[in-house]
């Protein structure tokens, strides 16, 4: 395991008396994706948002290239390399793609004593970096409310790219994307991956972990439920741990195994 | 995966219509404003064109009432785009000018000194405006409504209690030949309007004390302020980084913070804007009318508003534009004195007022769709 970008070791967290996190364990490769799968309510949220420094750990150890590091802040996390593309706060729809892109890092140049957000610069940039990841925009400065949930994703995906991310989050990227959409974004996740990026994909959606995860990590009721590689395991078995428990497979006999 | 892509030849989505070049110079947040601003110029052209409207002195006259909107409506529109609402400009302007007035003149102050005062009282209370806003989480419409009135009191009691009067005069005498009282009560460019007078592009006084000077004596300070402050905002808003981060807070405060805008302080430094624009309209009317009353600016606030949301701004923040709000406080101010000059019965006004608005915010709506995806 001297080989991850990011161990985070028996993190629990706690809110007043809840209990959210009751020891998760999980290491993030180099060009790995790694699959976080689990129900709604099994901690993901709060794992993720552990991991990108929104909330501090109450016991647990998180280790960034064998170095021991606390997050005071989310910006914290996001100086050492590690960024989080949130499912619906990824993009701000009013905005024009360049502005998206850019937002709180803008590119500027200097006229006499006044500084100006470099447009040429960034509106450059923007669509290169959008066309390597398969994505043409009529112009940079089309607003993001235009562009399909899909493209959203891939443009929060592509930002934190160029911005120098070592492990990217991505939450629930998939799941308020249709059939075609779906499969860009994990085409995307394909492409960071193989740039050498650690992706932490989280959904509760086993096949679509199954079509891109190298390494799969179950959450259920704030534990991690352990680690398989891909080859280990079966889309079936994923689907029983993360529902922890008989009920689905029963359900899942009387559905015909369409769940 | 879908890796067979080519990347080198952009591709064109079939299910995207090319736009016209001509479409897409027309299709921006100021559309609506401009072609408000159009029907009210050849609404008033064809009425009162004889009417002495349209001529310098009819100029100056609406000229100098958009120029006032302009400048609170800068300071509302950027706060705006930022997400929030400032009720207490009309209030503040008041406050500012009582406190301008009270200082020089009751308690004989230098007027530069006054002046700053004034400044740095507005934007301390701007600043707090903002804190509350931010740190409560209320809606700054509470907020800003709360010191509409906390204000306006407050106005009212220190020129009572210290003059037992709401108005205070005799500020012109107290500012004589003060270093900076000229910047918001002067008028420059006289020389220019005695050219022009001469050569008889711009009438003279025929009879009285003023007799052979021009009718038009110079560009009033108010529109030079005006301006500088809409060049200002426009270029603020579109061509920094700071201008990113505003309507970024304005457009989701949550998702920007995420990426490291400083949305609290982005926020707060729009209230003292706000009421750094409120005190320059109060500075300038006070230096004109060489008075100051704790009852002006009274309904200015809304005047401010309804000027941006005339120019395209969205009410819920993140999408507007300056140069929009400016168009909105010109047809403001041309409706305002072209009914006077056209003789219309002046209740008519508001009836005038609400249907642009309305007409200009359908539009903006419909615009506002086309550019930003919205259904």
């Amino acid at each position: 395991m001297s080989d991850a970008l990011i161990e985070l070791v028996d993190i629990q967290k706690h809110f007043g008396p809840v209990i959210a996190l009751n020891g998760v364990t999980v290491s993030v490769k180099a060009g790995e994706c790694h699959c976080l799968l689990g129900d709604n309510g099994a901690g993901k949220s709060t794992f993720i948002k552990t991991m990108s420094g929104v909330h501090k750990p109450t016991h647990g150890k998180i280790r960034i290239e064998g170095r021991e590091v606390n997050f005071e802040s989310p910006r914290d996390a996001m100086n050492a390399g590690i960024a989080t593309v949130y499912q619906d706060l990824a993009m701000i729809p009013l905005m024009s793609v360049t502005r998206n892109f850019w937002m709180g890092r803008e590119p500027e140049k200097r006229i006499g004593p006044l500084k100006f957000f470099d447009f040429t610069r960034a509106n450059q940039v923007t669509m290169s970096e959008m066309a390597k990841m398969g994505i043409h925009l009529r112009s940079p400065d089309q607003a993001v409310g235009t562009l399909s949930g899909g493209e959203r994703q891939t443009v929060a995906i592509s930002r934190a790219v160029y911005f120098g991310a070592k492990v990217l989050i991505l939450d629930e990227p998939t799941s308020a994307l249709g059939v075609r959409q779906t499969s860009n974004v994990l085409a995307t996740i394909d492409k960071v991956r193989k740039k050498g990026i650690g992706v932490v994909f989280i959904t509760h959606n086993v096949r679509h972990a199954m079509a891109v995860g190298d390494r799969f990590t179950v959450l259920n009721r704030g534990k991690t439920l352990g680690t398989a590689e891909r080859g280990n395991i079966q889309a079936e078995e994923l689907q029983e741990l993360m529902a922890g428990g008989q009920e689905l497979a029963q359900l899942e006999g009387s559905l015909g195994g369409t769940v | 995966m879908a890796e067979s892509q080519p990347t080198a030849a952009p591709q064109k989505d079939e299910r995207v219509r090319e736009m016209s070049s001509l479409r897409k110079a027309l299709i921006r947040p100021e559309l609506g404003a401009i072609c408000g601003t159009i029907l009210v110029f050849v609404f008033f052209l064809s009425i009162a064109s004889d009417s002495g409207m349209f001529a310098p002195e009819g100029i100056f006259n609406w000229g100098t009432v958009s120029a006032q909107f302009a400048i609170i409506a800068v300071g509302a529109c950027l706060l705006m785009i930022a997400g929030e609402f400032d009720l207490s400009v009309g209030s503040m302007i008041g406050f500012s000018g009582i406190i301008i007035a009270l200082m020089s003149v009751q308690w004989g102050f230098p007027t530069w000194f006054s002046i700053l005062v004034a400044f740095a009282l507005a934007l301390a209370i701007g600043a707090l405006n903002g804190y509350l806003v931010v740190k409560t989480g209320l809606p700054s419409f509470i907020v800003t409504l709360a010191f509409l009135y906390i204000l306006r009191g407050l106005t009212i009691f220190i020129a009572i209690a210290t003059t037992r009067k709401t108005i205070i005069g005799g500020v012109k005498d107290a500012a004589e030949g003060d270093p900076i009282a000229w910047l918001f009560g002067g008028k420059v460019f006289n020389w220019l309007f005695v050219w022009l007078a001469d050569l008889g592009v711009v009438g003279k006084f025929v009879a009285g004390p003023k007799a052979g000077q021009p009718v038009v004596e110079g560009i009033p300070m108010l529109m030079i302020w005006a301006l500088i402050l809409i060049i200002f905002g426009h270029f603020l808003l579109t061509r920094t980084k700071f201008g990113n981060w505003i309507f970024a807070s304005g457009g989701d405060a949550q998702a920007a913070r995420y990426v490291g805008v400083p949305v609290n302080r982005v926020k707060i430094s729009m209230f003292m804007f706000t009421a750094f624009c409120a005190t320059i309209f109060a500075t300038c009317q006070v230096m004109e009318f060489g008075s100051a009353a704790a009852d002006r600016g009274l309904l200015k606030e809304f005047e401010a508003i309804i000027s941006v949301v005339i120019g395209g701004a969205l009410l819920t923040g993140g999408y507007g534009s300056v140069i929009g709000a400016a168009l909105g406080a010109l047809i403001f101010g041309v409706v305002q004195q072209g009914l006077f000059f056209a003789g219309v019965e002046s209740s008519l006004f508001r009836v005038f007022l609400g249907v642009i608005l309305l007409l200009a915010v359908i539009l903006n709506t419909y615009i506002r769709r086309m550019i930003t995806g919205e259904r």
